[in-house]
Order: structure tokens, then sequence, then C-alpha cells
């Protein structure tokens, strides 16, 4: 009776290690790495959602770079501008308590409220001074989109350069290296950003973003060091030695894929630190200035007619939102795709189907 | 007749695994006597860990466990969680496999001691203080109350399991499980510790539940044994029964593939013609150090040490955990620089360690790891590690280089179909083959083995031996096999070197160093090795015990 189970059981295996073959047959680690991506809902979500945000807000505010003095300019499907201002609009398109500007959005339909769905002319309303709030939001979520890429990659570039090469090769060079890492921490990034902003705030977002990304590669840095301190005494870093691999090899295909977990983790973090970096640099007068925006800057500058005309707060802060979790779901979904032991989660439905299987074999088995 | 201290009845333990309950342990019955031993035996993934960590509800959440448990009449599995963890530590205690890992580093031992004993005793500090330098002291720790004040970093391995059992018995348990007890320690450690858990059952009274896969210890502890296979008891018996007339299939299989001192023919080695040929490896008065760091002083791990191994010989390594075995193995392929004397491999001189002589003999070696676990990166598919080697040395691409992958993985027996799988969804036996294909890839004249088999059940192991054995006879390659293990030296090598603190202390043909070893030390090695057969053991425990 119990070989007979024990058979069945055997089979099931041999059935799942089938499937689990089939899955990763003749591919090479990138692609397998790529399919895991792709089967993470949450991840590929977030990525649709943040492509969509990115295309949504570029197209329709247009491609602005270069400084007040050459501009270069392309026009987005969006009629208003963000300099264009029109009080008496704002003043027509009054709310039942008497603010101006307000938002033309409306998403409930006819049958529960009687006006019925549209978009309207403005459809987030209009700031104080009458300027198209759509607009604004477009272009602060461009700006800060730029800001936070820019950001991010330069600094996982950096410190998991510097972070990988100081663990890696240790003595003098880890010396060398930590202490130029110091060097830049010790320096208060509010400051160091106002300094950045004060020069080149008025270059245009891209400059700023750079410089800032520049400065933002420090505790990355510390935490790939940490994991390739302990990663290389491993013995898979002395068999890739033994089989002839290089240096810049073991650093790059050994020891680096295994200490993504953390780039990925405080990656994300640097993306969204970003965003609030350059909304305080605004803030301060010292990040995107006037009369360009951020969202940052939109937030921080409307906060105060909050309880008046609340529309002027939700909106930058619900892009914010979003493309700070989106960041932090594809961050996820990128370590969860890189982690070998990281198996398919499996869902409550399937996980009753294979316990009802189960159950009826072993109800046969007995019969 | 007395009661047993531990009941177990119709007990299962089922873990949920991706939606199906896998079973670990199937209607397991026993009864554990106090002063006397059970041995529950099997190999990994036989269950036999799961089933004790179970009795005391020590497992993860995932799993079930259904039956009775009866620890002094009470029911373990029905009882309160308060009630249980009354029972855990004062009644039934756990000594666990890895001494490194289950002592709190941050904590003194004494700490650990004493917390025990205040927790389930009620005890003063100061009364607690006492116990703990008694309880050190009855486990033969130097210096009990200088001990009390170290960390775990300051003791050595085998002092700390010591301290671990110290803590085990603080609060004279009635149940004592054992899992794996000794695995993590070298021979000699290991007889003194079994010495003193034998000469504490007896003290204290204590009814033992062991848990191990080495059949020596077994035959030197064990009164009563469960033989345990995929979850199911396929065998339960007095110790004397199991050895001398095994009844069960797997059992007798289990037995035979245990390596046994002086079981295997004469191996000697032939050279063609009447000269020897150029060895493969030549150590001459080798020096290594690893170098002061900060206020850690230089450390000299490896003296005077000269070898020399010929074309197609398997040279046995062989010492304790601290003699410097590893060291040598890895300064032969140039993993470590020497401070002095020659190193030449295959004809090509390393000793200076620069970076172009080691790439010429990268084609002419090859190595296994002692960890099947480490030694794979996690994050690379298995055909990629194979095929690395081939890879940097430009030997094939491409659709080459995936045909020579897949002809390894047959020479070691494995499907072809596991290239793609990552390392971590192999068993520690497959894992390790992928490392001696690994090693294998080029063909080298000279395999360096660092404890290929020290992780490995000895069935696996026995298969593992045998294919490496195999490989060799068909390729030829000069091997240096190091290990702590006697018996699977005692199959596989023509010739044995054994050290201690980083000196040559004997070297000579199999025979002469196993049979009649002349230095002290290796006498005394050989004869701390348990050997599975009751009797035996017992005869040589007292002969051991004499020298002492």
């Amino acid at each position: 009776m119990s070989a007979e189970l024990e058979n069945k059981e055997n089979t099931l295996d041999k059935n799942e290690n089938e499937i689990a073959l089939r899955e990763t047959e003749g591919l090479s680690q990138g692609q397998i790495i790529f399919r895991r991506f792709v089967r993470h809902k949450a991840a590929m979500t977030s990525l649709i959602v943040l492509v969509f945000i990115i295309l949504f807000s570029y197209t329709g505010s247009g491609i602005h770079l270069g400084d007040s003095n050459n501009k270069i300019t392309v026009q987005g499907w969006w009629p208003y501008q963000i300099d264009q201002i029109d009080p008496e609009g704002a003043v027509e398109s009054m709310c039942a308590n008497g603010i101006p500007g307000c938002p033309t959005l409306d998403l409930i339909p006819e049958f529960i409220d009687g006006t019925g769905m549209q978009v309207g002319a403005h459809p987030l309303g209009m700031d104080t001074v009458g300027t198209d709030y759509f607009a604004l939001v477009l272009r602060g979520a461009e700006q800060s989109i730029m800001v936070m890429l820019i950001v991010g990659s330069l600094g996982v570039a950096i410190g998991t350069v510097v972070g990988a090469i100081a663990g890696f090769f240790g003595g003098i060079v880890d010396a060398v290296l930590m202490r130029l890492t110091d060097m830049f921490l010790v320096m208060p990034t509010l400051i160091i950003g106002a300094v950045i902003g004060f020069r080149f705030g008025n270059l245009g977002v891209v400059p700023l973003a750079v410089m800032l990304g520049l400065f933002a590669w420090m505790g990355l840095a510390r935490f790939v060091r940490t994991e390739f301190l302990s990663l290389r005494e491993r013995e898979f870093v002395d068999a890739a030695r033994v089989a002839g691999a290089s240096n810049r090899r073991i650093i790059f295909k050994h020891i680096l894929p295994n200490a993504v977990g953390v780039i990925i983790v405080s990656g994300t973090l640097l993306m969204s630190g970003a965003i609030l970096t350059e909304s305080a640099l605004s803030f301060l007068g010292f990040g995107v200035r006037a009369p360009d925006v951020s969202l940052g800057l939109l937030i921080s500058r409307y906060q105060d007619v909050f309880t008046v005309a609340p529309w002027l707060f939700w909106w930058p802060g619900v892009f914010i939102i979003a493309i700070a979790l989106c960041v932090n779901f594809i961050g996820d979904g990128l370590r969860d795709a890189f982690d070998p032991r990281q198996k398919r989660r499996i869902s409550l439905k399937e996980r009753m189907q294979a316990r009802e299987l189960k159950s009826t074999a072993a109800a046969k088995a007995k019969a | 007749m007395t009661e047993p201290v531990l009941k177990v009845a119709d007990y299962n333990v089922d873990f949920w695994v991706d939606g199906v309950w896998y079973p670990a342990a199937i209607d397991m019955n026993y009864e554990v006597y106090p002063g006397k031993t059970l041995a529950i035996v099997g190999e990994s993934g036989s269950g036999k860990s799961s089933s004790s960590m179970g009795l005391m509800g020590l497992l993860a959440s995932n799993a079930r466990v259904t039956g009775t448990v009866e620890v002094k009449g009470v029911n373990m599995l029905e009882a309160s969680s308060t009630t249980v963890r009354r029972f855990r530590g004062k009644e039934v205690a756990y000594i666990f496999q890895e001494p490194m890992t289950a002592l709190n580093p941050v904590y003194t031992i004494g700490f650990q001691i004493v917390e025990t004993l205040r927790l389930h005793l009620g005890m003063g500090p100061v009364t607690a203080k006492k116990r703990s330098i008694e309880l050190l002291e009855m486990v033969d720790l130097p210096d009990p109350a200088k001990t009390f004040d170290k960390y775990p970093h300051q003791l050595s391995g085998g002092q700390k399991q010591r301290a671990m059992i110290a803590i085990a018995l603080a609060c004279d348990p009635a149940l004592l499980i054992a899992d794996e007890p000794t695995t993590a320690l070298d021979v000699t450690v290991q007889a003194e510790i079994l010495d003193l858990m034998r000469d504490l059952r007896h003290k204290l009274n204590s009814g033992i539940l062991l848990i191990t896969h080495d059949m020596g210890v077994v035959a030197d502890m064990a009164d009563e044994i469960l033989v345990m296979k995929d979850g199911y008891t396929v065998e339960h018996n007095t110790a004397d029964h199991i050895f001398n007339r095994p009844s069960h299939p797997y059992t007798q299989q289990l037995l035979a593939a245990v390596p046994k001192l002086g079981s295997v023919a004469v191996r000697e080695l032939k050279f063609e013609g009447s000269v020897k040929p150029e060895p493969v490896l030549k150590l001459q008065n080798v020096d290594i150090e690893y170098p002061k760091r900060g206020r850690i002083p230089a450390f000299k791990a490896v003296q005077d040490f000269s070898l020399e191994i010929y074309p197609g010989e398997i040279v046995g390594l062989v010492g304790e955990s601290g003699s410097g075995k590893t060291t040598i193995g890895r300064a032969s392929i140039g993993l470590l620089p020497i401070k002095s004397g020659v190193i030449s491999v295959a004809g090509f001189d390393i000793s200076n360690g620069n970076t172009k002589q080691l790439s010429q003999i990268r084609r002419h070696t090859g190595i296994v790891f002692q960890d099947p676990a480490s030694s794979l990166n996690p994050r690379l598919p298995i055909g990629e590690s194979i095929g690395e080697p081939i890879l940097l040395s430009g030997l094939a691409k491409g659709d080459d280089l995936n045909h020579k992958v897949e002809e390894l993985l047959d020479s070691v027996e494995l499907p072809r179909s596991y290239r793609n799988r990552y390392p971590h969804e192999l068993s520690g036996g497959q894992r390790q083959r992928v490392g001696i294909a690994r090693a294998l890839a080029l063909t080298p004249s000279l395999l360096i083995a660092d404890e290929p088999t020290s992780a490995l059940d000895v069935s696996v192991q026995a298969r593992f031996l045998d294919l490496l054995q195999g490989l060799q006879e068909e390729l030829k390659f000069a091997c240096l096999f190091i290990t702590h293990d006697l018996g699977v030296v005692d199959i596989l090598s023509h010739r044995i070197a054994v050290m201690q603190n980083g000196r040559l202390v004997e070297e000579g043909l199999r025979d002469q160093v196993l049979k009649s070893p002349k230095d002290p030390y290796t006498q005394r090695l050989i004869a701390a090795v348990p050997v599975p057969d009751p009797a035996e053991q017992k005869k040589r425990r007292e002969a051991r015990q004499a020298i002492k």
C-alpha cells in the first residue's frame, strides 16, 4: 500500500521535474533572468504603468532641454503651456465654494450625480494665478522622472564600481577608495545640493541631476563593498580563478550577480530619495527654478492652500507616489528574477487543487 | 522495568511544500529509557533530524506533527505552549550539530549557561555562576573559572561542543537529544566528546536520543538503533542485532557503504620501466605564512613541507583541522603564495607565483572543493560553471562547448538536462559531481581534492569515490586527496602523508602507514577512528583509554 503511494508521489515529482526542466531548457543566465522577470506580475504591471507615465508626460508637455538662453523645445499634445496665465479663465471656472480654478475632471457617471463623466478644459483645475494645472503636473512629472533616472543610474553605476573594486582588491585600494567615500559622505547632502543648485540650477534639470548623481553613490558603495568582502572569500571565486578567469571576469560575471539584491534595494531607495532631494532643493529655491516646475516644487508651492484648493496638492502627490511605487516594485521583480532560489508563488487555488489531487491519490491507494 | 523518558507512538511529521504535504517521518514508534542510548541512523533527507526537532515543536510553521510524544508521561503534542517551553531545556535538552552557530557569539559562555539556569531553576546570580563553573568542570573544559568569561570564538570547535553539552546538561535533563553532535569535529576530538557523553549518561542517568549518519559513532554509543529511510522506519533493534545480523536490505547496504580501515586489497602503483618519471607535483621545503594583519601577528601555517606526486598516483593527505592540509592544497595550484621553498607543477615552477607562470599551470590542474554548496556560483547554471575552464582556455566555443559540457556531464553520470539547473536545485552528491566535472574539464594532469566527501552521506560518498576512482583509472591524473577521514584514504590512495601543526609527521605507502604507523600522532589518529562494529569498537576504545 505504502509502496503504491510512494510510486504515485514519485511520478508526481517526476512530472514536476519535467516541467521545471522544460522551463529552463537551453537558456543562458540572462534569458532565464528575463523570463523570470516577465513572470513577476507586480513588476510587469509597474513597468507598464511607469512607461505609461513617462510617455504620457513627455508627449503631453513636450520635450524641454537646455537653459533659459538656448532652449530646445518640442511641443506636446496638451494645448496649454506652463507659462500661460489666464486669470479670467480661473475666475470663470469657479468652484461652488468660491475658489477659482476648479478641476473640470469628473469621473462620476451621469446616473449618480447628474453632471456626467467629462474631462473638460482644465481637468486638474488651475493654480492661483490661472495656469493650467494639468500642464504643470505633466511638466513636473517629466522633470522629476528625469532627475530620478539620472541620479539613480549614475549613483548605482559609480557606487557599484567603487564598492566592487574596493571590496574585491582590498588592502591599499580599499583604504584609498573608502577614505574618498568618507570625504564625500561628510559633506551634508543639502548643502552640497544647494551649492550645485546655485551654480547649475539655471542650466536646466539635466546638469543638476548629473551633479546630484555624482554625490549620491556613497551609501551604495559601502553596501556593495561589504557584500564583495564576504563573497570574495567563497570557494566559487577560487574555482573561477583556477579555471583561469581574470579579475574583471570574476568581479562582473561571478560576484556581481550575487550582490545584485543589495544593489537593487539601495538603488531603488536612491531613486525615490532623488525625487525627495530634488523637492527639498526646489523648496529652498536651489533646484528647478520657476517658471519651470517639478513635482516636489509644486507640492511645496501649494501646500498652504491645501485646505481651500486640495487638488493643487493631491495631483503632484499622486504622481510622486505612483512613480516611487513603480520603481520599488520593478526593483523587487528584478531582485527576485536574479535570485535563483526564488520560486514562483503558488496561488491558493493551485494549492487547493494540489491538495485535492493528493487526497484522491491517497484514497485510491488506500482502496 | 523502568518507565521510559520518551515514548513516541504513531508519530508523523509532514511538511507543506508547494501545495502538497510531504511526509518527513511516517509512523514512528520508539521509546528511550533512562541511562540508555537510542540512535536514529539514516542518510540526509531520511527525516531523522526533522522527526527529532518535531518532538519539542521546534519545526517551522509549515510542518504538521501528529501522533503522541510523551516525555515523562506528558503528551507534548497536546500540551500548551507554556508547558512545552518549560519542558524544553529542563527535561529535554538539545545538542546541535554546529557548535559554531549554536552558541550566541556576542555573549560569554558563562552568561549562556547562567541564562538557562536562572530561567528554568530560578537560581540567583551567585549560585547560578557557581553551578555553571561546576558544569564546565564536569565537561572537562580547561580552567572553568576562566572559560566562564570567554566568548565562543575564543574556544576551539571541540571546546565549544563541550560548552554546548554543559548548557544542555545545566538542568539535569531526563532526555538529551544529540543531533549529529560530532559531525563537525576531528576524530580525536570526536572520540573525547563521545567518551564524555558516555560518561555523563551513567552519571546523570539521562536517556540519549542520538541522531547521526556515522556508523562508527553509532557502534561506539548506541544500545538500540533505529534505521530510517525516506521517513519510514526500516529497522529497529538492538545495536548488536543491527550490526551483526541486519535483516533489512537497506541496513545491509548502509553498513556495506561505510569505509572500513584495512578492508581494501593492496593498491600499488607500478611505473613503466624501472625509472621513476618526473613528478607532477613537487613541493620542496615549502613554508607558507599568513601575513600579519593589523595587530594579528603572522601565522606560519606550513613549515618545511616536502612531497612529490607522480603521474597516476593518488596521495592521501591526512590531518586534523588546522594542520595546514588545505593550505598545502591551495598553494599547490597557486591560490596561495608561499614564503620559501619550491613548488613545481607539471614541470612549471610556480614558487614566485606571478600571473604568467600561474596561467601556464591552469591547463594542467583542477581542484574539487570541500563544500559543494559554496564552490559553485549560486547564480550560474551548472552548465556554465562546468564549461567555464574550457571557454576561458579558448579550447572551444558555442556548439563545441555545449558538446563538451554534455560529455563531461555524462562522464560524471549526471543527466544532460541538468546543465540549465542552478546549484541549489541539486543534492550535495550531485553538486560534488559537478565539481569533479569542472575540475576535469581540461583533462588536467593534477587534481587536488580538498575534502570532497566530508559533506556527503556514506552511500553517496561510496558512489562518489567509485566514480573518482574510475575516472582516475581512465584519465590517469595524479591526485592529492586531502581528507580527515582515514577510511576514505584507505580506499583510495597509493600513498599517505600525515600532517600535524603544519609539519609532515609521516609519509609512506598506504599499508605501511595504516598498519604500522611509526609516529605517535599517527598512532593516536588511527586509534581514534570509530569502527562500525560494536564489539571491536569497545576493544579499541579500551585500548585507546589504556594509551592515555
